[in-house]
């Protein structure tokens, strides 16, 4: 019986284990071959990667693209970062009532999705002249609720005393937030930042409805647009382009995988 | 700890507040207070093009007889009464199976079972669709196997498209929720699974009777954020299926998506539909939560 159990537990997680990797296999496998070996399911290697890779250079400005994505990225991180635990700092140990009122309405807010609040936002950046502009994709990232909720619960643990001793010793508010709270929680920051960029790398809808020129595309939109494009698709350059834009955020899982769980899960403790 | 709001600090913390939340509220002001205002002004008023007409409550009794609307409804639904359950009970097994001592090759499997969240959600769909194309690899497995007779038009067929979508989210997401259910299998103690092991349960009865009810918190929270995430699905169906064939994997995100960008443009329609999104999930939320907090 034992010995059944622990067979069948194996057996489970190898079976699981595999269907999660494969697609993987499948796409490097695939950037190999030609796009009707893909469409026909060839499970090997081919020769064809350099073609692949010069279908896709050849058609797009990669790197220009690729520049794109990570400016964006990387502008929404930071500036993200800052507003939200600023806020959650404020928040969790400078509590008043009103504003515990406006962490209230924050908290309704993540409810809302971002399909509900698109057109208002479409009709803004339209007055502001920042259609086809990163900056439309910017701004109404940076105030990430999530974020402000995330670094808010991990504020609870910071300890008290160590703002009133900064505060008798003559440090203003932000001298000790910047100076004493940024370095002591540095494993919080990282685990937000992560969260923030994958938010900020993956995001779809606001590129699709702001981005409207090839040189302005995210590594996303341009995923997408090769998979919809109307003429007989490419399987190979879109399987490099897939390959390309994972590989930022699979480097990040592989070198901090504490980091990248706890911002993917959030608030728990790993 | 919080008594202290009366003193002197006290005073001084209620100026100090809007020091660290005044940029943030400001944001959420500009990007968020006021498109939700804006959104229900929108609703109110048929708006194609540049005109812009007072009908009142007018787009919402058109959205009670918008076949496509609940047709969309339905889908997300679907999507949400199979997938969920199978990703919970799922996620839950592989967290069971990978707390278990003695097991070989523990970090291998969570390393693995994690590795699909590092995919974008339009990738992994992109991906899917490849690899569920009529003659693709998914068919040619199944075949190899002996599981099917003939090839499944995966992504063409009413059912299968659904099936293709609940299939792809469940790759996406179980290894997602497993990582909620191991951090709150260390919260067991090892102590009650010995004493249900002294009294003589086995493997199954460890999972039904002493390791699910201690989870439940986890098991409530992760379902809230599964129901809310497929309610709002949107970057997998439009490119795994495009809301294909004929409406059927279309969802409620991607409705209002299409009535904003891709048909005759009515800012006010899609803005009806946004609000009965908004409200359905806020309904699904309370009932979850209200349900945990029963028991």
């Amino acid at each position: 019986m034992k010995k059944l159990t622990s067979l069948l537990k194996y057996t489970f997680l190898i079976i699981s284990s595999f269907i999660s990797i494969f697609p993987f296999y499948w796409m490097i496998a695939g950037a190999t071959n030609t796009a009707n070996q893909i469409a026909e399911g060839k499970l090997t290697f081919g020769d064809q990667l350099f073609v692949n890779l010069q279908d896709l250079f050849g058609a797009y400005d990669i790197p220009l693209i690729m520049w794109n994505s990570l400016k964006i990225s990387g502008v929404t991180v930071i500036l993200s970062l800052i507003i939200t635990s600023l806020a959650a700092f404020g928040f969790e140990k400078f509590t008043t009532k009103t504003s515990e009122l406006i962490y209230g309405l924050i908290l309704l807010f993540m409810v809302i999705p971002l399909a509900s609040l698109v057109i208002p936002l479409f009709k803004m950046m339209a007055g502001l002249q920042l259609v086809n502009q990163h900056l439309a994709i910017i701004l109404p990232a940076i105030n990430n609720l999530f974020l402000i909720f995330f670094f808010r619960q991990n504020f609870k643990s910071f300890p008290n005393e160590i703002i009133d001793a900064s505060k008798i010793e003559g440090a203003s508010n932000y001298e000790i937030f910047f100076r004493v709270v940024f370095p002591m929680m540095k494993s919080t920051y990282a685990a937000a930042a992560i969260y923030a960029f994958m938010n900020s790398w993956n995001s779809y809808l606001l590129p699709l409805i702001f981005l409207q020129t090839e040189n302005k595309y995210t590594m996303t939109l341009l995923i997408s647009s090769l998979s919809s494009a109307s003429y007989v698709a490419n399987y190979g350059t879109q399987m490099v382009a897939i390959i390309i834009a994972t590989i930022p955020t699979l480097i990040l899982f592989l070198f901090m995988q504490k980091g990248f769980v706890k911002g993917m899960t959030g608030s728990l403790k790993m | 700890m919080q008594i202290r709001s009366k003193d002197k600090r006290g005073r001084r913390q209620n100026q100090d507040v809007w020091k660290f939340i005044i940029f943030s509220v400001v944001l959420s002001s500009v990007f968020l207070l006021y498109p939700i205002l804006y959104s229900i002004y929108l609703s109110l008023h048929n708006m194609q093009g540049l005109q812009s007409v007072f009908v009142g409550f007018g787009n919402y009794l058109r959205m009670f007889q918008d076949d496509i609307f609940w047709k969309a409804l339905m889908n997300n639904f679907t999507f949400l009464i199979f997938q969920v359950p199978i990703m919970v009970v799922l996620g839950l097994l592989m967290a069971f199976l990978l707390n278990t001592p003695n097991l070989k090759g523990r970090t291998f499997f969570k390393l693995a079972l994690f590795l699909p969240c590092v995919t974008s959600l339009v990738s992994y769909a992109v991906l899917f669709k490849m690899m569920f194309q009529m003659g693709g690899i998914v068919n040619d497995t199944l075949m190899a196997i002996g599981i099917v007779q003939n090839p499944i038009d995966w992504l063409n067929s009413p059912f299968w498209a659904k099936v293709t979508v609940i299939i792809a989210l469940c790759w996406r997401w179980t290894g997602y929720n497993m990582i909620f259910y191991l951090a709150g299998l260390q919260n067991i103690s090892d102590d009650t699974l010995e004493a249900a092991e002294i009294d003589g349960a086995n493997g199954f009865q460890k999972f039904f009777k002493v390791v699910i009810p201690q989870l439940k918190p986890v098991i409530v929270f992760t379902t809230i954020t599964s129901t809310i995430g497929t309610i709002q699905l949107f970057d997998e169906v439009v490119n795994l299926t495009g809301g294909g064939p004929s409406n059927e994997t279309l969802t409620a995100a991607q409705l209002i998506y299409n009535h904003s960008f891709i048909y005759t443009s009515n800012f006010g329609y899609s803005a009806t539909l946004s609000w009965a999104l908004v409200i359905i999930i806020a309904i699904l939320s309370i009932i979850q939560l209200k349900i945990s907090n029963r028991e």
